[in-house]
């Protein structure tokens, strides 16, 4: 691992934060609209305080659902980039290693530090050190906005594995920051 | 401020694909979402101003640039020294004023448009890639100067050159990182 990040890394950290704020924006779930909300939720009318409550959420999945989407098209198109010269895989475990090397190193200049399966189709990549996090404190309030911080990476790896033939579902979750453990259940069809 | 090593800038350890791809995905989303090519310019230099203000510091910190005596010496540094680091390409300067406040940034090659043919269906008003002019703008706000930057030419407009216009507008008042005399 570099100990300081290279230029090109930084730019793409910038902006990582800058769309995630965008994107929460133009959804009306930056700060300021949500803590006009969470002032309604906060009334006497508990039908209408639960309803806020409820939109608050289902607002902020929207948001991670932008991001994850816009992730998952440029997965795809990364992947295309990174596998020109490799041969084809032997199985999803040799794809999902391929991830956890090559995919991960050419994002983040890194490998993951730990893969876990089950051997029935769902593995658990942690990277100890995450990049995007790093940036972030390890306060309470930062843990609860910390899936926004990652939606974009789970669409990235949805959309490499698509187009290497795997179809699944990409979640993340973070347990001490800056360490995160994204978790891949591929679909059988 | 902790003294970071000098980065080398060798263009085949350069990875901006991720960067590229994702800027991609980002003025698609914008697209998307507002239809006005005016707003998306404009939401694309606001962005760029809030990285800007931010990469200032990571420039300062890992170039070994001296304080600058003119704006011209400030334009040069931009285009040797910012754009060669982050981007891999080295603009060419030209004057576009005597008085020596206005200059513009000619890019041979645009990385940001790398993996793109055309501008989207009906943004023909899009400058694509407007970030740039955002963060010019918010960096050499921390450094003391305000200035006027934008696109007036883009290729992908089917224009004759990619160029950014930089003018000198008034020196601002207090030190924050790094200021001019």
């Amino acid at each position: 691992t570099l100990p300081f990040p290279m230029a090109d890394e930084v730019l793409f950290e910038f902006l990582h934060m800058e769309m995630i704020t965008y994107v929460y924006k133009s959804l009306g779930q930056d700060d300021q609209s949500r803590n006009n909300l969470s002032k309604e939720s906060y009334g006497t009318n508990t039908a209408a305080r639960d309803e806020n409550r409820v939109t608050l959420t289902l607002e902020h999945g929207k948001c991670i659902s932008v991001l994850e989407g816009m992730g998952f098209r440029v997965g795809q198109g990364l992947i295309e980039r990174y596998t020109k010269d490799t041969p084809s895989f032997k199985d999803d475990l040799d794809v999902m290693k391929f991830m956890c090397k090559d995919f991960w190193t050419h994002l983040f200049r890194k490998q993951i530090d730990n893969l876990r399966t089950n051997h029935q189709g769902t593995y658990v990549l942690q990277d100890n050190r995450f990049r995007l996090l790093t940036q972030i404190s390890g306060g309470k309030q930062y843990l609860e906005e910390a899936p926004k911080f990652l939606a974009y990476t789970c669409g990235l790896m949805r959309g490499a594995l698509s187009n290497l033939g795997v179809t699944c579902a990409v979640t993340a979750e973070i347990s001490v920051i800056p360490a995160c453990k994204f978790q891949v259940v591929i679909q059988r069809t | 401020m902790t003294t970071h090593p000098l980065r080398k800038t060798d263009p085949a350890l350069q990875n901006t694909e991720l960067f590229v791809l994702t800027y991609g995905a980002l003025v698609a989303q914008l697209c998307k979402d507002l239809q006005n090519d005016e707003d998306i310019n404009k939401e694309l230099d606001n962005m760029g101003y809030n990285i800007g203000v931010r990469l200032i510091e990571d420039f300062l910190a890992h170039s070994d640039v001296r304080r600058c005596h003119s704006f011209y010496e400030t334009v040069d540094v931009i285009s040797k020294v910012a754009f060669k680091m982050y981007l891999g390409v080295v603009p060419n300067v030209i004057c576009k004023d005597p008085a020596g406040d206005e200059y513009s940034l000619l890019l041979e090659r645009n990385p940001l448009v790398n993996f793109l043919e055309d501008l989207p269906d009906n943004h023909s008003s899009l400058w694509y890639s407007n970030l740039l002019c955002g963060i010019l703008r918010g960096a050499l706000k921390m450094v003391n100067l305000a200035t006027d930057v934008c696109f007036v030419q883009d290729r992908l407009k089917g224009d004759k050159e990619t160029e950014i216009q930089i003018k000198f507008l008034r020196k601002l008042e207090g030190s924050k990182l790094m200021g001019h005399k």
